[in-house]
C-alpha cells in the first residue's frame, strides 16, 4: 500500500516540473520549426531566382523561334517545347489507356494472385530509377530502329507512367463503393458495361488526378530522354528522328560554357516548372473538391 | 366455421388463364433480352483486354530485367565481380572497374541522408504534432511542392546558386573549422561531392518528411493521451507516444529516402564534377553510377563499352529494388489497414 | 492517501457546442464515485476535465473551478503537466505501450519525471504490479513481454499498475471494463474495491449495476447536466430526481 516514503511527491505538495524537461521542451518546439524554415528556403529560393533569372528572357522570340547557332545571341526554345508536347503525347498514348487498363484490372478482378503480383511489380516499378529506364527504352526501340527518335523518349516515359497510374487508378476505383456496382448489376447490366459506364463514372475526377500527377511527374524527366529522344536543335514534327525536349534542352543549356545559353536555360526552367507547378496546385484545388463528392 | 379472408384463390380452377390476361403482371418489354452468349463474350473480352494491361505491367518489369541482363551480359563476362571493386575506368584501353561510381554513389546518397533525416523528421513532427491547423494546409503544401520540382531544375539552380554559395563562404568556414577531420581538404571548387550531397538532400526530404507524417498520423491517439495523462511535456509524448511507436515506419521512410537519392541522376550529374576518382575530401569531384550512364551512354563507343554502362545500370536498378521492398515493408507494418491519406488537413 | 475533488461551476465546450453546464460537485476523499448517465451526456468530458485532458483536444475550451486537495489546477501558473501526474487516468481501451515491455510500462511515467533510481525502480515496478493484480502473472515476463502482448484484461489491469505508479492521489477512471469479458471486469471491480482505501476514485460506467456495485457516491448526467449526485443507496432505491429515476428503471438511455 502506498506509503510516504515514496521518493517525490509528499502530501500536497507536488514537485514543479523540472526545467530541464521544460527546456527540453522548447528546444524540441524550436528545432522542429527551425527545420521547416530550412526545408522551405530552398523551396523559395529556388522559385525566386528562376522568376529573377528567367522572366527577362520570356518573350514571343524566345517562345517561337528555335535556338540559334553557338555564339549568336537570340533565338528560342520553340522546337524543345513542341518536342516535350510531342514525346509526352505519344508517351500518353501508350501509357495512360495501359495504366488505367491496369488499375482497372486490380480494382475489379484483381484479389487474387495475379493481382497481386501486378500490384507488388507496379511498386517495384515505381521505384526502378528513370535513367535505367531509359536504357530500357534504347535496347526496345533505339538500338532496333538505329537512331534516336521522339518514339523511343515516349516510350521511355510510358513506361514511367504505368506504374503509377494503374496505383492510382486502382486507389480510385476501390473509393467507389460496391453498393453502386450491385445497383447496376440489379438492374441486369453486365459487368462489362458497369465497369466502364458506371465505376470508371463515378470515379472518373480521381482518375483523371491520378492520370495528370502521373503526367505532370514526367513532364519534367530528363535522364530517360538522353540517349532515347536525344535532343535536336531544328524543327522535328517526325516521331522516327531525335526530337527536342524542353527538360533536355535545359540541361544541355546549363551545362554549357555559353552565359546566352545559361539565361535561356533559366527562361526554360520557368515555363517548365510554371506548367508543372500549376498543374499539380490546379490538381490539389479540383481533388479535394472532388473528393467530398465523388468518394462518398 | 368459414373463414373467408384466407381462402386462397384456386388458379386451377380457372380455366381461362391466357397471357392476354396476366397483362397487368407482364408488361411487354422495350428491353430487347441480349442473349446470355453475347453478354458473356462480351465479359470475357473486357476481362481478357483488363487482364492484359495487368499482364502488361508485369511483362515490363520481365523485359527491363531481360534487356539489362542480356546487354550487360558481355561485360559481365569480361569482368565478373572485379567490375566493382577495380577503380580503373579506361575507355580507351577497353578497361571498365566501377569502384568510382559506387563510392560516389553511396557518399553523395549517405551524406544527403545525414542532412536531410533531422530535417525531414522535424518537419513531420511540426506538421503534425505542433503545427497551427490554419497553417497546416500551406507548409505541407509548400513541402510537397519540393517534390514537383523537376531534377534538371534543381540542377540549374544548385549550379548558379548552390555551389557559388559553398564555394565562397561554406566550404572555406568548413575547412578552417574541421578541416582536421580530412573531410574538408583541397581548394573549394564548390563543385563536388558536398554539393551533390547538399541538392540530394534538399530533393529527398519531401518524401522522408511525408512517410514520417503518414506513420506518426497513423499512431492512434490513445497512445498520445495514455502518455500525456502521466505527466508528459508535449515533446516527451511526441517522443515516447508517436515518435517510437511509428519508428518502423520512419525508418521506412529513410530507406525510401535512400532509395531515391541513389537513383537520382540529373541534378547530381550537374554538380558532382564528374572525375571518376576516389578521394576522401567532400570537396572533391566524384561521380555516381547514374551520373556516368547519363553522360557516357550515348557517346559510349564499343560495345564492351555499353555493355559495362548497362551492368552499371544493372546493379544501380537491383540495388534500387532491394532498398524500395526493405522499406515499404517497415511502412505497411504501421500503416496497416489505415488509409494513406497523409495530407489530412 | 486520496485528497478530495472540489468543483465548481464547471463548464466545458468543443468549439462552439457546449458538453458541460454548471456542473457542481464534491467528491471525497477516498471513496469511488461513479458518474452515470446516458450516451453523450458529458461523462467523459466530466472526467477529462479533472486531469486537464479536454483542453487537449482541438477547440476544446473549459471555465470553472476544480480544486484537487489544495491546489486549484485551472489556477493561473498551475502546469497541466504537473497536475496529470498526481491524477491518473486509465482509459476505455486499454492502451499500453506496444514497443515497450511490461517493465518499461509501468516505469514509463516515473521515467518520464526524471525518476532514474535502478533499484527504487525495480522496487516501485514490483509494488505497482501488485497493486494491479498483475504481478504474479507477468512477474517471470517483466522485460521479455511487450505490453502488448497480454490479454484485454491483463492490458488493462497493466495500465491501472502504469498509472499507479507515479503515485497519483486520484485515479480518473473512463470506463475502464467496458472493453473486457465479464471475468476480467470481476477482477477489475475488485482492484476498485481495494484502490478505494488509498485513492479517490472517480469512475464513469455506463454499467449502472457496476456502480452500485463498486461505489459510495454517485452523479447522474443528462445533457451536460448533473441532474443528481448523492450516496449511490440513495440514487439506486429512492431517487430525488425523476429523470434520475426514468434512466435507472431503464426508461431512457
Amino acid at each position: 500500500m502506498p506509503n510516504n516514503q515514496h521518493p517525490f511527491a509528499v502530501g500536497d505538495r507536488i514537485p514543479a516540473v523540472g526545467w530541464f524537461r521544460r527546456f527540453k521542451d522548447h528546444l524540441a518546439t524550436f528545432a522542429a520549426v527551425a527545420a521547416v524554415i530550412i526545408v522551405l528556403a530552398p523551396l523559395v529560393a529556388i522559385f525566386v531566382y528562376l522568376v529573377y533569372k528567367g522572366v527577362g528572357s520570356i518573350n514571343w522570340a524566345f517562345l517561337t523561334q528555335t535556338p540559334k547557332p553557338v555564339g549568336e545571341a537570340g533565338g528560342g526554345m520553340a522546337n524543345a517545347i513542341v518536342g516535350s508536347v510531342l514525346i509526352l503525347a505519344i508517351a500518353s498514348a501508350i501509357g495512360v489507356p495501359l495504366g488505367i487498363g491496369a488499375g482497372v484490372y486490380l480494382a475489379e478482378y484483381g484479389q487474387g494472385k495475379f493481382g497481386k503480383m501486378i500490384r507488388f511489380t507496379a511498386d517495384v516499378l515505381n521505384g526502378v530509377p528513370s535513367i535505367v529506364i531509359g536504357i530500357v527504352a534504347y535496347a526496345i526501340v533505339v538500338l532496333r530502329q538505329k537512331h534516336f527518335s521522339a518514339l523511343a523518349g515516349g516510350v521511355a516515359l510510358a513506361i514511367m507512367m504505368v506504374p503509377t497510374i494503374s496505383r492510382t487508378t486502382e486507389e480510385m476505383l476501390l473509393l467507389v463503393p460496391g453498393s453502386v456496382r450491385e445497383a447496376a448489376y440489379g438492374l441486369g447490366i453486365p459487368r462489362w458495361r458497369t465497369t466502364l459506364s458506371i465505376t470508371l463514372r463515378t470515379g472518373t475526377s480521381g482518375v483523371i488526378t491520378g492520370v495528370m500527377l502521373a503526367f505532370a511527374r514526367v513532364a519534367g524527366e530528363t535522364a530517360p530522354l538522353l540517349f532515347t529522344a536525344f535532343g535536336n536543335q531544328f524543327w522535328n514534327l517526325n516521331v522516327n528522328q531525335p526530337t527536342a525536349a524542353l527538360p533536355l534542352q535545359i540541361f544541355n543549356y546549363a551545362i554549357s560554357p555559353f552565359d546566352e545559353w545559361h539565361r535561356q536555360a533559366w527562361a526554360g526552367a520557368l515555363i517548365l516548372i510554371i506548367l508543372i507547378v500549376g498543374s499539380v496546385a490546379a490538381l490539389r484545388v479540383v481533388s479535394s473538391r472532388g473528393m467530398m463528392k465523388g468518394a462518398g | 366455421m368459414e373463414n373467408r379472408s384466407l381462402q386462397m384463390p384456386d388458379l386451377h380452377r380457372d380455366k381461362d388463364i391466357s397471357p392476354s390476361r396476366l397483362s397487368i403482371v407482364r408488361s411487354p418489354s422495350v428491353i430487347r433480352p441480349t442473349s446470355d452468349f453475347r453478354i458473356r463474350l462480351a465479359d470475357g473480352t473486357f476481362h481478357a483486354a483488363m487482364l492484359a494491361c495487368g499482364g502488361a505491367v508485369v511483362a515490363l518489369l520481365a523485359l527491363i530485367v531481360y534487356e539489362l541482363v542480356s546487354a550487360s551480359g558481355l561485360s559481365i563476362h569480361a569482368f565478373g565481380l572485379k567490375f566493382f571493386v577495380s577503380q580503373n575506368w579506361d575507355p580507351v584501353n577497353d578497361q571498365f572497374g566501377a569502384l568510382p561510381f559506387v563510392y560516389g554513389t553511396l557518399v553523395s546518397s549517405l551524406l544527403a541522408l545525414i542532412i536531410a533525416v533531422p530535417l525531414s523528421v522535424g518537419v513531420a513532427v511540426f506538421l503534425t504534432e505542433m503545427c497551427p491547423r490554419a497553417l497546416r494546409g500551406i507548409i505541407s503544401f509548400l513541402v510537397e511542392l519540393l517534390a514537383a520540382i523537376p531534377s534538371v531544375i534543381y540542377g540549374l539552380w544548385a549550379i548558379f546558386i548552390l555551389v557559388p554559395i559553398l564555394r565562397l563562404h561554406v566550404e572555406p568556414w568548413l575547412s578552417r573549422y574541421f578541416g582536421w577531420s580530412g573531410l574538408f581538404e583541397g581548394a573549394p571548387f564548390g563543385i563536388g561531392m558536398l554539393a551533390a550531397g547538399v541538392i540530394l538532400a534538399i530533393m529527398i526530404i519531401p518524401i522522408i518528411a511525408s512517410i514520417t507524417r503518414e506513420v506518426m498520423t497513423a499512431v492512434p491517439r490513445q497512445q498520445r493521451e495514455a502518455v500525456l495523462a502521466l505527466g508528459a511535456t508535449r515533446w516527451e509524448m511526441i517522443r515516447v507516444g508517436v515518435l517510437r511507436n511509428a519508428r518502423a515506419g520512419i525508418l521506412g521512410g529513410i530507406i525510401l529516402g535512400l532509395g531515391r537519392a541513389l537513383g537520382e541522376t540529373m541534378a547530381v550529374t550537374m554538380v558532382i564534377g564528374n572525375r571518376p576518382e576516389i578521394a576522401r575530401s567532400l570537396f572533391a569531384p566524384g561521380y555516381t553510377m547514374a551520373s556516368v550512364i547519363a553522360n557516357e551512354f550515348s557517346e559510349a563507343t564499343g560495345d564492351l563499352y555499353l555493355s559495362a554502362l548497362v551492368e552499371i545500370g544493372l546493379a544501380l536498378f537491383l540495388v534500387t529494388i532491394i532498398t524500395n521492398a526493405i522499406a515499404q515493408l517497415l511502412v505497411w507494418s504501421i500503416t496497416r489497414g489505415t488509409p494513406a491519406r497523409a495530407n489530412a488537413q | 492517501m486520496g485528497v478530495g475533488i472540489e468543483v465548481q461551476r464547471l463548464n466545458a465546450w468543443f468549439g462552439k457546442n457546449q458538453a458541460l453546464h454548471d456542473v457542481t460537485m464534491s467528491i471525497a476523499a477516498n471513496h469511488a464515485t461513479a458518474i452515470i448517465g446516458p450516451s453523450g451526456c458529458g461523462k467523459s468530458t466530466f472526467v477529462r476535465c479533472l486531469n486537464r485532458m479536454h483542453e487537449t483536444l482541438p477547440e476544446a475550451t473549459v471555465a470553472g473551478k476544480v480544486k484537487v486537495g489544495e491546489q486549484e489546477i485551472y489556477g493561473n501558473g498551475t502546469s497541466a503537466v504537473q497536475i496529470r501526474r498526481r491524477i491518473g487516468m486509465v482509459f476505455q481501451k486499454p492502451n499500453p505501450f506496444p514497443t515497450m515491455s511490461i517493465y518499461d510500462n509501468v516505469a514509463a511515467g516515473l521515467k518520464l519525471n526524471g525518476f532514474h533510481d535502478r533499484g527504487k525502480l525495480d522496487e516501485i515496478v514490483e509494488r505497482s504490479l501488485r497493486h494491479a493484480a498483475l504481478w504474479d502473472e507477468v512477474k517471470d515476463d517483466l522485460k521479455k513481454k511487450s505490453g502488448a502482448s497480454l490479454s484485454g484484461g491483463q492490458q488493462q489491469r497493466l495500465c491501472i499498475a502504469r498509472a499507479l505508479a507515479v503515485e497519483p492521489q486520484v485515479m480518473l477512471m473512463d470506463e475502464p471494463a467496458s472493453a473486457l469479458d465479464p471475468i476480467s471486469t470481476g477482477k477489475i471491480e475488485e482492484l476498485i474495491f481495494q484502490l478505494k482505501e488509498h485513492y479517490t476514485i472517480v469512475i464513469v460506467t455506463h454499467n449502472m449495476q457496476q456502480a452500485a456495485r463498486v461505489a459510495e457516491f454517485t452523479g447522474f448526467f443528462l445533457l451536460g447536466h448533473l441532474i443528481e449526485f448523492d450516496k449511490t443507496e440513495k440514487i439506486f432505491t429512492n431517487p430525488s430526481d425523476k429523470r434520475t429515476e426514468d434512466y435507472i428503471t431503464g426508461r431512457f438511455g
